[in-house]
C-alpha cells in the first residue's frame, strides 16, 4: 500500500461516491469521519517502516509511479497531511448544520485530494496542472445551481488559469538552470516567469480584485473554504520552490520582494477594508490582508519566519471558518450582506452576528483572540528590521479594525424596543459557541496549537533548519 | 514543405482566432474552434510524433462537442455582448494589433526556443487572441472560448520543450475539466437546486 493511495486516491474516490448521496447529516458524517481518520492517521502511522500485529504486516510505501511521474509523500509530509485533513474535517462538520454539506462535501474533498496531490506529484512543476484541476472542481462550488454565475468566478477562473502556463514555463527554464547555474540571464527570465506565476496563483496585489467580488457573490462557505485551501496549498507550493532551489532561496533580493509584496496586499486589503459596506466584501479584504501577512512572515531572516508563517494557519482557519459560517446564517436571513440589508441583525441573529465579529476581531488582531499573539510576534519581527514596514502593517490593521467597528455598529444599530431573539438553529449555536471558545482559547493560550505545528517547519529540508 | 505547411497552420489560427472574436451564433464559434484545434494538431505535430498530437486534436473536438451538447439543450442560448458595427470593427483592429505584437515577439521567442517562426507565431498568436478574448467579453460562453484559446496557444509552445506523456494527459484533463466547468456555467441559471 502506498500513502498517495491513502491520502490522495482515498479521499477522492469517497467524493465520487459522496457526490450521488443526498441525506446533508450522513454526507457530512462521513466525510468528517473520513477527514478525521486521514488526520489521525497521517498522525500516527510511520511510512516507509513495516507495521506488525501478531502476524499481520502492513508497510506504508512513500512512492507512486504513475506513467513514469511519481506521488511522494514522506514520513516529513505527515503534519502537513495532518494539518490538511484535520482542517479539512473542520469545514466538513460544520457545512451540515448551514446545510451546505451536499455542495461542499463531494467538491471539497476532490479538490483536497488533488491539492494533496500538488504537494505530492515529482516533478513538483507539475503541480501547477493539478492546482488548475482543481480550482475547474471549484467551479460548481462557487455557482450554486438557479444563479447566473457571477464576474468574481470568471476573474478567479481566469487569473488562476494564468498562472499555470508562468509556472510550467518557469519550471523548464529551473531545469536549465540546474544545468548551467552561471546563466544569470535564465536565472533572470526563470525569475520574471517565476514571479508572475505566482501573483496570480498567491493572489498578489494588483491580481486579488476576484476574492471581494467572490465573497460577495457566491455562497460564502463555498468562498471561504475555496479562500482558505487554495492560498494555503498555492504558498506551501511557492515554500516548496524556495526549498529546492538554493538559488532562489538565497537571492538577496527575495526579502525585499516579499515585503514588498506583503506590504501592498496589507495595506491595499486593509484600506480598502475600511470603506467597505458588505460584510461578504469584508471578509475578501481580510483574506488579502492574511495572505500579505503570510508574505511578511516568510519575508524574516532565519526559521522565525517560517514558524510565523505556520502559526499563522491555525487562527485562520478557524476565524475564516466561523466567518464564513456566521455571515452564510447572516445571508440566509436577509436579502443580501449590504450594510443597509443587515442593520440591527444582532437582535435577531446573536450568534451568527457575534461569530462574524469575533472572527473579525482575531483576523484583525485584537487582543485576546486567536489572531493576536501570533501578529504581535510578526509586528516585533518585521519592526526589528524595517520600522516602516511595521508601521504600514500597523496602517492596513487599523483598517481592518475600522471595518469592524462599522460592522458592528450596523449590525447593532436597532431601535430599542425590538426584543431579542436567537433564530438561529441548535446545531448553528452549538457550532458558533465552541468555534467563539476555540478563538478565545487560542487567544489565551497559543502553545495548545503547538503540538500540530511543531514539526511543519521539517517538510521543508532547507528551509526548516 | 514542412515549413510552409507550418505558416499554412499558422495562418488558419489567425483566421480561426479572429473569427472566433467576430462570431456572433455559437454553432459557428464552435465550428471554429474545432478548425483551431486542427491548427494547434499540425503546430504540435511539428515537434510530437502524429500520435501524441492527435491527443490534442482529439481533446480539441470532444470540447466543442461537449460545448455543443449544452448549447443545443439549453433553453437560454447566449446572446453577444455589443452591437454591429462597433464591437467588431474594434474587435479586428485589436486582433490586428495582437497578430502584429506577437509576430515581433515570435522572432525573438523563435530564436530563443531554437524553434520555427511559424509555430512559435501560432501558438503566441493563440494565446494574445485568447487574453484578447478574455478581455472583452464577460459571457460565459466567451470567457471559456478564451480559455481554450488560451490554452492552446501555451500548449503548442509547451510541446516545444515538453513532450511527457503525463503532462500531456494532465493537459488534456484540464482542457476536458474546462469544457465541462464552461457547460455548467451556461447550464447553472437553468438548474434546479436538489431537494
Amino acid at each position: 500500500m502506498s500513502a498517495a493511495l491513502i491520502w490522495i486516491f482515498l479521499p477522492f474516490g469517497l467524493a465520487l461516491i459522496l457526490g450521488p448521496l443526498r441525506n446533508e447529516r450522513l454526507t457530512a458524517g462521513l466525510a468528517s469521519g473520513a477527514s478525521f481518520i486521514l488526520a489521525l492517521t497521517a498522525w500516527l502511522l510511520p511510512l516507509d517502516t513495516a507495521i506488525r500485529a501478531g502476524t499481520f504486516s502492513l508497510k506504508i510505501a512513500s512512492s507512486l509511479e504513475i506513467l513514469g511521474r511519481y506521488l511522494i509523500l514522506n514520513s516529513a509530509d505527515r503534519p502537513l497531511l495532518t494539518l490538511i485533513y484535520a482542517t479539512t474535517c473542520f469545514w466538513f462538520t460544520a457545512a451540515a448544520a448551514i446545510k451546505m454539506a451536499q455542495r461542499l462535501i463531494p467538491l471539497g474533498l476532490g479538490i483536497t485530494a488533488l491539492l494533496v496531490a500538488s504537494l505530492a506529484v515529482e516533478p513538483f512543476l507539475y503541480a501547477a496542472l493539478l492546482i488548475e484541476m482543481a480550482v475547474l472542481l471549484a467551479v460548481p462550488l462557487l455557482s450554486p445551481p438557479d444563479h447566473a454565475p457571477a464576474r468574481g468566478l470568471f476573474r478567479f477562473l481566469i487569473f488562476q488559469t494564468l498562472a499555470m502556463p508562468f509556472i510550467l514555463f518557469s519550471g523548464w527554464l529551473l531545469t536549465g538552470i540546474e544545468a548551467n547555474p552561471g546563466d544569470l540571464a535564465l536565472v533572470m527570465q526563470a525569475a520574471v516567469l517565476l514571479g508572475l506565476g505566482f501573483t496570480f496563483l498567491l493572489a498578489i496585489f494588483p491580481f486579488n480584485t476576484w476574492i471581494p467580488l467572490l465573497t460577495e457573490e457566491a455562497p460564502p462557505y463555498s468562498a471561504g473554504f475555496i479562500l482558505w485551501t487554495f492560498p494555503t496549498t498555492a504558498l506551501l507550493f511557492a515554500l516548496g520552490f524556495l526549498d529546492r532551489y538554493s538559488w532562489l532561496r538565497t537571492a538577496p533580493q527575495l526579502p525585499n520582494i516579499l515585503i514588498i509584496a506583503g506590504l501592498l496586499m496589507v495595506l491595499s486589503g486593509g484600506l480598502l477594508a475600511a470603506f467597505q459596506r458588505h460584510l461578504g466584501r469584508l471578509l475578501g479584504y481580510a483574506v488579502i490582508v492574511e495572505g500579505g501577512f503570510s508574505l511578511l512572515a516568510l519575508s524574516l531572516s532565519g526559521t522565525t519566519g517560517l514558524n510565523l508563517f505556520f502559526l499563522l494557519l491555525i487562527p485562520r482557519v478557524f476565524s475564516l471558518g466561523i466567518w464564513s459560517f456566521s455571515i452564510s446564517i447572516l445571508k440566509e436571513h436577509s436579502p443580501s450582506l449590504r450594510f443597509s440589508e443587515v442593520k440591527g441583525l444582532m437582535r435577531t441573529l446573536p450568534f451568527a452576528a457575534a461569530g462574524a465579529l469575533l472572527a473579525h476581531m482575531s483576523l484583525a488582531g485584537v487582543p485576546l483572540l486567536a489572531g493576536f499573539p501570533i501578529r504581535q510576534a510578526l509586528w516585533e519581527g518585521l519592526a526589528r528590521q524595517s520600522f516602516g514596514v511595521a508601521f504600514g502593517v500597523l496602517i492596513g490593521s487599523l483598517g481592518l479594525l475600522i471595518g469592524l467597528i462599522r460592522s458592528l455598529a450596523v449590525l447593532c444599530m436597532v431601535p430599542e424596543s425590538r426584543r431579542w431573539e436567537a433564530r438561529e438553529s441548535w446545531p448553528e449555536r452549538i457550532f458558533l459557541t465552541l468555534g467563539a471558545l476555540a478563538l478565545i482559547i487560542l487567544g489565551l493560550f497559543p502553545q495548545w496549537a503547538t503540538p500540530l505545528l511543531v514539526r511543519l517547519p521539517s517538510v521543508f529540508e532547507h528551509l526548516g533548519q | 514543405m514542412l515549413e510552409i505547411l507550418n505558416w499554412i497552420a499558422a495562418l488558419l489560427a489567425l483566421g480561426t482566432s479572429i473569427g472566433l472574436l467576430l462570431s456572433r451564433d455559437w454553432r459557428w464559434g464552435l465550428a471554429i474552434l474545432a478548425a483551431q484545434y486542427l491548427s494547434m494538431f499540425w503546430l504540435v505535430n511539428y515537434h510530437w510524433p502524429a500520435s501524441m498530437a492527435a491527443v490534442k486534436l482529439v481533446t480539441g473536438w470532444m470540447v466543442c462537442a461537449a460545448l455543443g451538447a449544452t448549447l443545443r439543450g439549453s433553453t437560454q442560448p447566449p446572446t453577444s455582448g455589443t452591437a454591429w458595427p462597433e464591437g467588431r470593427l474594434f474587435r479586428l483592429l485589436a486582433s490586428g494589433l495582437v497578430a502584429l505584437a506577437t509576430f515581433a515577439l515570435a522572432q525573438r521567442a523563435a530564436t530563443w526556443l531554437s524553434i520555427d517562426l511559424a509555430v512559435a507565431w501560432g501558438s503566441l498568436l493563440l494565446v494574445g487572441m485568447g487574453l484578447l478574448h478574455l478581455g472583452v467579453t464577460a459571457q460565459p460562453l466567451r470567457v471559456i472560448l478564451g480559455l481554450l484559446t488560451l490554452l492552446a496557444g501555451f500548449e503548442i509552445l509547451y510541446a516545444t520543450v515538453e513532450s511527457s506523456v503525463l503532462v500531456a494527459a494532465l493537459l488534456s484533463i484540464i482542457n476536458l475539466c474546462l469544457a465541462l466547468a464552461g457547460a455548467y456555467l451556461l447550464d447553472a441559471p437553468t438548474l434546479e437546486e436538489s431537494a
